[in-house]
């Protein structure tokens, strides 16, 4: 089959692979109709994650239909159109017991690796390095997708794959962004990072009840985009001083929740600190760039509240410790755990309470994956979302 | 397991440790030297923080070269790394021209050496096995939390016969009645290794130790413990095991079945139980398609499907 594989850094290839097969008897093989690049995807591109190796399939944003299932999985059968959660969870552990999906604790056969990184292992991850499992990904024709009797969830013919495939990741983590808001009546949410994510999260804080959401970004014509589909007001830091401009904004309170959806390679206007991080990230360790999580810290209101869903790797500087702890902050995040919210959020699509598919800015056959990268990377021709059709 | 054969993170630390007793020794017998190559020979204040870093690496060089477990001091070297990366970063803001490109290129050079050191440190971690040299014997130790029930924990283990489900380096364990097992070992051996064992105490529900009889080329002795997680979470199970391998060729080999990391492989091993009695197998990717394998960590097969076949 053609897979899109990781062949070092700044660098995919669409390339002829073996054909997955069942290796567990809770798998199954999707053969995959459409699938996305993401964000995270970009951190693999730009070699900032630990642990790639050559020739890994890259892709964790994918549906399709069932081909193929083991034994055990018995609520699916060959034929199904389901869409697969990004993180791989095994449904039994006390996790996933407890819907921590994306801290299952026994979906990383690699978990070790992970340990050393960060203390204690997080889940396996489709296509997202082997210290998160090793696991091909779904940038290609097909996937074989582990518990498989957890993870997928079918859907039915009448939405269109552009409507549900992003259940499959950025929808439910902008909700999970905005979920762990906590949003009040009246409250005011901040969003840094216009992408997919930051876009999806913006109409969820909106579902959830915002009184306003404000996003933050430099490019325009994304700003353009969340102004268009959320009605969300809009901050370009490379035209204002953002903590300024979100103290006014909030007649001097801060914003209720501040929501990180940018990352580990947030993007600096300026300034003495962007040479810092530059020079420490530039040693390839996992050091972040975390210029806008720091700027949401200082930004949140007294008491308030920092959801971090963009991707973090390893160990950041300079993090303003003293405003949070002083000011009685509370900080959250994580990997969403996609399964908690595939039943509610397809039901909300059905219900027309919210249609991601306006994320999308290009549609790609999957040959032109490398292109798709490219441009997604360098936010070209107003770059927003690709979606790639094996 | 070979107590002199040196592991990449131990001879790194040592490296580590010879420049820092290097760039000590230059700092402080030659700190204005130093203090121009950083681009900071216009500071007052790098007249004392120079010499006083120059102490400061002299002080990790020490126990990076003598201690037998170097890695871990390492730990002290990255402490070392962040307040110079703070003092550069804050020198950089105020530097412009050549002396801040200097400056620049030093911050580089710092960053790289704090990965470095992080990578080290944290390889180092694993590798503190227990090992006593003076009678060769190797011990591990491991614990895990698994959201079983005790009574179902304890009746899988105490089926002996189930052991090569989860141990990675059995083959087989046959149960001969009246507590003895016949245990056949897998590996890197070309012959496999064999022995009886006794269950020498068995407390339902709690505990079960067993001890190989009579000679083997491994004398092995191991035990395992049951008892409730709280607030409902399951069973923790704590696993002691100890080899005493015979001297020669084949005691050797036997070791090295244990690797270079005994407590690692072990909580592999109850990884995978974990996966069998949790998930009800074992998990496997295309990076490791035998499923959690220490072995398997330092040498990941691409993620991509594997040839049929
Ligand atoms: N938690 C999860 O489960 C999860 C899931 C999917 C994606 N993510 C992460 O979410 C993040 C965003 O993903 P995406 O697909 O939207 O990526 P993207 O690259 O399209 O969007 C990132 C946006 O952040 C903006 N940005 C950069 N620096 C900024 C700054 N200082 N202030 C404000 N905005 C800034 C960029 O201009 C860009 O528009 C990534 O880190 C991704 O890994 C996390
Ligand atoms: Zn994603
Ligand atoms: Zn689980």
């Amino acid at each position: 089959m053609k897979a899109t594989c990781w062949t070092g850094r700044n660098s995919v290839e669409v390339t002829e692979v073996p054909d997955p097969k069942i290796l567990n008897p809770r798998d199954a093989i999707v053969r995959i109709t459409s699938t996305a690049i993401c964000g995270s995807d970009l951190h693999l591109y730009d070699g900032y994650i630990p642990t790639m190796e050559k020739g890994d399939v890259l892709g964790h944003e994918f549906m399709g239909e069932i081909v193929e299932v083991g034994p055990e999985v018995t609520d699916l059968k060959v034929g199904d159109r389901v869409v697969v959660p990004f993180p791989i969870a095994c449904g039994h552990c006390w996790a996933c017991e407890h819907q921590l999906y994306s801290v299952c604790e026994n979906s990383n056969p690699n978990a070790g690796l992970a340990e050393k990184f960060m203390g204690h292992s997080p889940a396996g991850i489709f296509g997202y390095s082997h210290m998160l499992g090793g696991f091909a990904g779904g940038q290609a024709e097909y996937a074989r997708v582990p518990f498989a009797d957890v993870g997928p969830i079918r859907v039915d013919d009448d939405l269109p794959d552009e409507q549900v495939l992003f259940l499959s990741d950025i929808l439910p983590t902008g909700y999970m962004g905005a979920e762990m808001c906590d949003i009040k009546p009246g409250d005011v949410v901040a969003v840094w990072g216009a992408g997919p994510v930051g876009q999806l999260a913006v109409a969820s804080a909106y579902l959830l009840g915002a009184e306003r959401v404000i996003t933050i970004d430099r490019f325009p014509y994304r700003l353009d985009r969340v102004r268009e589909y959320t009605g969300s007001e809009t901050l370009d830091y490379e035209e204002v001083d953002v903590l300024d401009a979100l103290a006014d904004m909030t007649a001097g309170r801060g914003p209720d929740a501040c929501i990180d959806a940018v990352g580990m390679e947030a993007h600096h206007p300026t300034g003495p600190l962007h040479a810092y991080d530059r020079a420490k990230q530039a040693a390839r360790l996992e050091t972040e760039r975390p210029h806008a999580l720091r700027e949401a810290i200082l930004a949140c209101r007294n008491g308030g509240t920092i959801s971090v869903i963009g991707t973090y790797g390893g160990f950041l500087d300079k993090f303003p410790m003293g405003s949070l702890m002083n000011r009685s902050l509370t900080l959250r995040g994580a990997q969403c755990h996609v399964h908690r919210y595939l039943r509610l959020l397809l039901d909300r699509i059905r219900d027309g309470d919210i249609d991601p598919s306006f994320v999308i800015s290009h549609r790609l056959p999957l040959d032109q994956a490398p292109q798709g990268y490219e441009m997604f990377k360098h936010k070209e021709n107003e770059c927003n979302k690709v979606v790639l059709q094996p | 397991m070979n107590a002199h054969q040196e592991s990449t993170p131990h001879r790194l630390a040592r490296a580590l440790g010879w420049g820092s007793l290097a760039l000590g020794g230059l700092q402080l017998a030659a700190p204005d030297t130093v203090r121009k190559l950083a681009g900071v020979d216009d500071s007052r204040a790098s007249r004392t923080l120079v010499p006083m870093a120059g102490v400061r690496e002299l002080l990790h060089a020490g126990p990076l070269l003598v201690s037998r477990e170097p890695a871990p001091w390492v730990w002290t070297r990255v402490a070392g790394d962040v307040m110079d990366l703070a003092v550069l970063g804050r020198a950089l803001g105020s530097r412009s021209g050549g002396r801040g490109l200097r400056t620049g290129a030093v911050t580089a050079a710092v960053a790289a050496l704090t990965a470095l050191d992080v990578y080290t440190a944290a390889r180092g971690a694993g590798a503190t096995a227990h090992r006593r040299d003076e009678d060769n014997a190797l011990e591990a130790h491991a614990a895990i939390t698994i959201n079983r029930p005790r009574a179902q924990v304890y009746r899988f283990w105490h089926d002996f016969s189930n052991l090569p489900r989860f141990m990675d380096h059995l083959e087989s364990v046959e149960p001969r009645g009246q507590g003895r097992s016949h245990w056949r070992t897998r590996g890197p051996l070309k012959r496999t290794v064999e022995w009886d064992a006794d269950i020498v105490e068995d407390r339902p529900g709690k505990l079960i130790a067993w001890q190989s009889v009579g000679r083997t080329a491994v004398e092995n002795h191991g035990s395992v413990w049951f008892s409730d997680a709280p607030g409902g979470r399951g069973t923790e199970l704590r696993v002691h095991l100890a080899y005493e391998p015979r001297a020669g060729r084949l005691g050797t080999a036997v070791a090295k079945l244990l690797g270079e990391h005994p407590d690692q492989q072990v909580h592999d091993d109850l990884r995978r139980l974990k996966q069998v009695l949790e998930a009800g197998e074992v998990v496997r990717s295309e990076g490791s398609p035998e499923g959690t394998r220490a072995m398997r960590l330092l040498r990941q097969r691409p993620a991509q499907p594997l040839v049929s076949g």
